[in-house]
This record gives structure tokens, C-alpha cells and sequence, in this order.
């Protein structure tokens, strides 16, 4: 089962090439149908790659499928192939289980566009792309996932491209991934010229056997870091997410919450003992970015008024969880965070899709309220999302998010208080969407009536099980998601031991720290906390007890993005002037002026061809006898 | 005995024959201005050629030399049939034509 690894990739692969060919013909809701298949079959297949590989013992669980040599140019072999292993294995299961049950979503959600074939063309090209970028056996076949990713997430994030700003969006997500992409690739470049391969196991080898000077891979895995900033929209790269809110909502869950984001995680995680032979700041780097980020953008948060903007900031916020997690040498928790991670987030934003589509489009939070009577399948299922992410035991979010916070407490303690506070503000902001989502009085029947007439086609609607099925599943899971690893005792902690071959002696050890040896004072501390976010929010929105405190600035973002545009507008549009004017005045000039000497010198001696044949055969004696008397002259004759 | 009878020819005889045809050739073409005659002087260059190719090869007893005059005939030949016929299609388009009004192709 293990060499069948390949067809993971292979069948959503089929799928797009089936409705690139076909797509028009298949039509709705044929077309969804077909690439719903071809991922749950990947599924499929990983569950079997899955059970093939826990059969094995932990050093045997490590199999390389090559394909066929893909570059070999030189000193750089590059082949085509494929890394089954625990890592790669828990990233495609989740990848194609969330990702079969987004397209069954979709089918649903996309009812009636014109474009919907297109549409599951992308999605089963992005799923494609995902899993090569997991399942690569080296640097160059993760790059080109990490590309095809973001070129579908262009796709998607404009899929309704005749909108303004879906258009600018996707140009924006664009725009920035390539500065990310930048760190990409020099980290490529510099492990190539330090080690001579790009393939994980020889690069993670020679980081291990000590081969990997100190300074070098403290530059290899900041340029990564420097690639995941930009993919998984970290300060100061996290821009594009939430703009990425305008592609249609299951692409948001799949894409921009579960599955894309995280590779920026799953790379540090693959080059762990790369990361693990740098110096100690870098780690520090990482993490404070991080938990900066996850600060930064849990107040911003807080003032959405936007349904999808909030979870998109909230996406941020706990990607920033899992850097500060990664930074801490903590990566088991990393991966724990973003398995868990998947599955509310994924929830969450299929339920504020449900919640869009039962409204007729309407988005905004404000005109929302008591819409759990009305859709009692996506309210209760948005409220497991709710508890699961805001970290309320036995949830799944809670065991995730106290992991991280345990290891971040025993690295560096003032990271744990950005942590912990980040934990507050999440239990507060999503109450808050609840509370205005689901309870409260009904506002859309103001905004029918200011309509007049066509009031009737406004009121909500629950919606078909295609969509409220994945719901269900989802919802399941972020329940019993935290079982993968629970802190009780050794034995419980599934994932770590299913991960140790993977990040072995890379992962930090605090057994013997004060964390470890009170982490239950920590986690009830995480639950009081969870419990003061949510009773802060429910004070201030459900009972009124207090006025809502969302300052402009909050809901603005901190004009960050203002800021960025004024800088990239300003000084930095005048700098590509200047650098316009450079190439067109001094680069261009010289190669034209290059080609206007030639054509000077080439008109002088273009003379000589006067047409007369004569006096070319005139010229040809001439040099001969020159040429003979030269000859005769030197004596070579 | 008459003086013929005397006086050997010797390979320098040929091979001042064959200087003396080749520069007749040289200059035809570069005084003459009638094409059909220029080309015909090209004839005589290449014949002057020949002559000493065989004279050599005869010096020297190396077939070599007789051999490559087999080669130039050939291409002498083709060269005939192609330039001929240039200079045929020419002369009907216009029939006065010489090889300095012939310069089309100037520069």
C-alpha cells in the first residue's frame, strides 16, 4: 500500500483533468460530484497508506516512492518523488478528509453559478497541488505545491472576477505570496550550495550527523521562516488574508483556514532539525513574531463587524499560535494545533458560509441576530466551533491551544502572557460572533422591511444537507478532535509518539521544568481565562450590562493595511518610478545604444556592397594575390 | 630534325600555360561586361585550374590531382546549368543588359 502513495496526489490530479476536459458537458451538479469522488478517494488511499504505515515500527515508518528522475542537471538531482512518512501522512489525511468534505459543501454552496464546473476544476487543481506540497520528498516538489497553491488560491480568492475587489483581492494574496516565496527559495539556494541535495532526508541528515554549520542553518531556516510569513500570512505578510475573504466561503474554509495557511507550519515541521541546529534566537524569532501576530490580530477581531472578516483574523491569530508554538521547539503541538485547527475552523467558516448563503448573501453581523431558531443544524454546529476554538474542555481547541501555551510557559514566560491574553481576546471575539450571529433579537427583519416590498424572499432558510452534512462531520470532530493527544499520561499522547521519527531530538524537552511539573495549574488557568472571555462578551452583548468598546482603530485593522498601501502608494510608487526611469534611461539606453553603433558602423561598410559584380571579383584577386604574397613573403610557400 | 622534334616540353611549359589561361580568365571578368562572356571567363579560370592540377599530378605520379579535376568538371557543370540559366532568364527580361546594370541587391 505504501508505493501506492503516488496515486494520492494522482486522483485529484485526474479529477481536474477530467473537468478540464469535460466540465461544461458534466455540468451542475455532475462535475461537483465527480471531483467530491476523486478526493474522497485520495482519502481513501491515504487511510490505507496510513494503516500500512502505523503496521511498521517507528524507524521503518519513513518510505520513499521515486517516480522518475526530474533534473538531473550537473551536481543537483532532483527526482520526482514521494515521502510517506508520519508527518506527510497526518497533513494528506487531513488535507483530503476536510478537503472531500468542502467539495461535498461546495456542491451545495455553488448551486446555481454559472461557473460551476470551474469552480471544482480549482478546487480539485489546488487539492493536487496541496498534496504535493506534503507529500514531496524534497525542497523543489514542495515548491511546486507551494506555487500551485497560490496560483489556485489567485484562482479562487477572484473567483467572482467580474467584482472589483475579488479582482484586486486575488491580486493583492498574489502579490504578497511571491515576497514570501523569495525566502522560499533562497533557503532552497543556500541548502543546495551548504549540503548539495534538496531532498528533506539528505538536508535533515547532514543537519543531524552536524555537517550544517550553526550560521547556516540559522539562515536557511529564517529564509523559511520568511516563506511561511508570506503563506501563512504572519506579521508582517499576514495582509492578503483577510482580504482573501472575497473568493467564494468553502474556498475560505479550505484554503484560508485549513489547509493552505498551514504549510508554512508543516515546513518548519519537516526541516525541524534544520531549525534545531540553528542558533537559539532564531527560534526566539519565530515564536515572538508569532505570538505577536497572534496578539495583533486577535484585537483586530474583536471589531469586525463582517462574519467571514473575524474568522479570517481569527485564522491569523491562531496561525500565530502555531509559530509560537514551532519557536518554542514545541512541534508536536504545532501539528496538534493545526489538526484541531482544521477541523473548527473549517467548521466555523462552512457555518458562517451556511449562514451567507440562508441569508441571501447579507454578511454583515449587525443585520444578523437569533438565527439559531431559524437554522438550528448550522447554530448548534457553530456553537461547537465556538466552544472549541474560544478553549473550553473537553473541546478540541482546548487541549491544542493549552499544549502550545505549556511549552511557550517553560521557553519564555513573557510569551506565555502574550499567549494566554491572545486565549482571552479569542474566547471574547468569538462569543461576540455568536452571541450577534445567533442570539439576540432578529435584525434582518429591519433590513427586509427598509427594502419594502420583496420583505418574504429575505427571510432566512436552513440549508441543504450537502452543506449541513460536512457540518455535522465537522462538528464531530471538534469535539473529539483533542483524543489525538491528551496530556493525561504517556500513553495518551498518541500524536507524539506518532510524530518522533519525524521531529525526534528537535523537539524541546521540559520535562524537568516548573510548566511541566504544574501544568494542571496551567490549564485550569487556560479554563478561567476561556471562561472570563466568554463571560466578559456575554455581559457586554447579550445582557448589555456594558457598552461595546470597538474602537475605529480596531476595526481598521490599526490602518496597517492603510499604511501599507500609503507606503507602497507614496514613496515606494515614486521608487519604482525612479527605478522605471533607470531601466528605460541607463539600462535600456546602453543596449540601445549599443545597437545604434552597430547600425553606424554597418552603414559605412554596407558601402562596399555597391551591386557591381565586378568590382567584388576585383576585390577577391586583389586579396588573393595579397594573401599569396604575405605568404610568399613569410617564406611559407 | 625538326625544332619540335628537339625541344621537350616540360611541366613549367604547362604550368605557364595554365597562368597565362587563368590570368586571361582574371581579367575577362573584371574587364568585360556582358554577363554570358563573364561567365564564359569563369569557364577559363577553372579549365586553367585543371591544366595544372593534371600537370602536378603527372609531376608527381599522384592520382590525386587528376581526381580532383573530376570533381571540378562536376561542379563545373552544374555551375553551367544553373548560371546559364540566370543569365538566360535575365537577357529575356532585358536583352542589353550588362553585369553593372545587374545591382539590385546593393547594399
Amino acid at each position: 500500500m505504501l508505493d501506492l502513495v503516488w496515486l494520492i496526489p494522482a486522483l485529484p490530479l485526474a479529477g481536474f483533468l477530467l473537468i478540464l476536459l469535460f466540465g461544461r458537458r458534466l455540468g451542475e451538479p455532475l462535475a461537483g460530484v465527480l471531483a467530491t469522488l476523486m478526493t474522497a478517494s485520495a482519502f481513501a488511499v491515504t487511510v490505507g497508506v496510513y494503516f500500512d504505515l502505523l503496521s511498521r515500527t517507528a524507524e521503518e515508518r519513513h518510505h520513499v516512492v521515486t517516480l522518475f528522475s526530474w533534473l538531473p542537471v550537473g551536481g543537483l538531482h532532483v527526482d520526482l518523488a514521494f515521502l510517506a512518512d508520519p508527518l506527510s501522512i497526518t497533513m494528506a489525511l487531513f488535507v483530503t478528509g476536510i478537503g472531500s468534505l468542502i467539495h461535498l459543501y461546495a456542491v451545495g454552496y455553488m448551486h446555481g453559478d454559472p461557473k460551476f464546473s470551474k469552480f471544482f476544476l480549482y478546487l480539485n487543481l489546488f487539492v493536487f497541488s496541496m498534496l504535493m506540497l506534503v507529500l514531496g520528498e524534497n525542497l523543489l516538489v514542495t515548491f511546486l505545491g507551494w506555487e500551485g497553491v497560490g496560483a489556485c488560491s489567485y484562482f479562487l480568492i477572484s473567483f467572482w472576477h467580474t467584482r472589483d475587489s475579488a479582482a484586486t483581492a486575488g491580486k493583492k494574496a498574489f502579490v504578497t505570496n511571491r515576497v514570501g516565496d523569495w525566502g522560499m527559495m533562497t533557503a532552497m539556494f543556500m541548502a543546495f550550495a551548504s549540503v548539495g541535495t534538496l531532498s528533506y532526508s539528505g538536508i535533515n541528515e547532514a543537519a543531524h550527523a552536524g555537517h550544517l554549520a550553526h550560521v547556516t542553518a540559522t539562515g536557511i531556516a529564517l529564509m523559511l521562516f520568511i516563506g511561511a510569513c508570506g503563506k501563512s500570512a504572519q506579521l508582517p505578510l499576514y495582509i492578503w488574508l483577510p482580504d482573501a475573504m472575497e473568493g467564494p466561503t468553502p474556498v475560505s474554509a479550505l484554503i484560508h483556514a485549513a489547509t493552505m495557511v498551514t504549510s508554512g507550519v508543516f515546513l518548519l515541521t519537516r526541516m525541524a532539525p534544520v531549525l534545531h541546529e540553528a542558533y537559539p534566537w532564531a527560534g526566539t524569532v519565530i515564536a515572538s513574531v508569532g505570538a505577536a501576530t497572534a496578539l495583533f490580530a486577535a484585537t483586530i477581531a474583536v471589531a469586525q463587524t463582517d462574519i467571514k472578516k473575524v474568522l479570517a483574523y481569527s485564522t491569523v491569530s491562531q496561525l500565530g499560535f502555531m509559530f509560537l508554538a514551532i519557536g518554542s521547539g514545541a512541534y508536536v503541538a504545532a501539528i496538534f494545533h493545526m489538526v484541531t485547527h482544521a477541523f473548527f475552523k473549517a467548521l466555523l467558516f462552512l457555518g458562517s458560509g451556511s449562514v451567507i448563503h440562508g441569508m441571501h448573501h447579507e454578511q454583515d453581523m449587525r443585520r444578523m441576530g437569533a438565527l439559531r431558531k431559524v437554522m438550528p443544524i448550522t447554530g448548534f454546529t457553530f456553537i461547537i466551533g465556538w466552544l472549541a476554538i474560544a478553549g473550553v474542555p473537553p473541546f478540541a481547541g482546548f487541549w491544542s491551544k493549552d499544549e502550545i501555551l505549556l511549552y511557550a510557559f517553560a521557553n519564555n514566560r513573557a510569551l506565555y502572557a502574550v499567549g494566554i491574553v491572545t486565549a482571552l481576546l479569542t474566547a471574547y471575539y468569538m462569543t461576540r460572533q455568536v452571541i450577534m450571529v445567533f442570539y439576540g433579537e432578529a435584525r434582518w427583519h429591519d433590513h427586509a422591511e427598509e427594502h419594502g416590498a420583496h420583505g418574504d424572499a429575505h427571510t432566512p432558510h436552513e440549508s441543504p444537507w450537502t452543506m449541513t452534512l460536512p457540518l455535522v462531520v465537522l462538528a464531530g470532530l471538534s469535539i473529539v478532535g483533542g483524543a489525538l493527544q491528551l496530556p493525561f499520561s504517556h500513553s495518551t499522547k498518541f500524536l507524539e509518539h506518532w510524530l518522533e521519527p519525524v521531529v525526534h531530538e528537535a523537539e524541546a524537552d521540559i520535562h524537568a521544568t516548573w510548566a511541566y511539573e504544574n501544568k494542571w495549574v496551567l490549564l485550569g488557568l487556560a479554563v478561567v481565562i476561556a471562561a472570563a472571555g466568554i463571560a466578559a462578551s456575554i455581559a457586554v452583548y447579550a445582557k448589555g450590562k456594558a457598552k461595546p468598546i470597538e474602537p475605529q482603530l480596531l476595526a481598521d485593522g490599526w490602518r496597517y493595511d492603510a499604511s501599507i498601501a500609503a507606503l507602497v502608494g507614496g514613496p515606494g510608487r515614486a521608487a519604482f518610478r525612479g527605478i522605471a526611469a533607470f531601466d528605460a534611461k541607463v539600462v535600456d539606453g546602453a543596449v540601445n545604444g549599443v545597437g545604434a553603433e552597430v547600425r553606424n558602423a554597418s552603414g559605412l561598410l554596407r558601402k562596399m556592397q555597391n551591386g557591381l559584380i565586378r568590382s567584388y571579383a576585383a576585390i577577391v584577386g586583389v586579396a588573393v594575390v595579397l594573401v599569396l604574397a604575405w605568404f610568399l613573403v613569410r617564406g611559407v610557400l | 630534325m625538326s625544332l619540335l622534334a628537339v625541344v621537350e616540353p616540360t611541366t613549367s611549359w604547362f604550368l605557364v600555360l595554365s597562368a597565362v589561361l587563368f590570368a586571361i580568365g582574371t581579367v575577362g571578368v573584371l574587364v568585360r561586361r556582358n554577363p554570358l562572356v563573364m561567365f564564359m571567363c569563369i569557364e577559363l579560370m577553372l579549365n586553367a585550374v585543371n591544366l595544372s592540377l593534371v600537370t602536378f599530378s603527372r609531376a608527381r605520379s599522384d592520382v590525386n590531382g587528376q581526381s580532383a579535376v573530376f570533381f571540378v568538371l562536376v561542379v563545373a557543370a552544374a555551375e553551367v546549368v544553373v548560371g546559364l540559366g540566370i543569365i538566360v532568364s535575365i537577357m529575356r527580361r532585358r536583352t542589353a543588359a550588362s553585369a553593372d546594370d545587374l545591382s539590385v541587391l546593393k547594399g
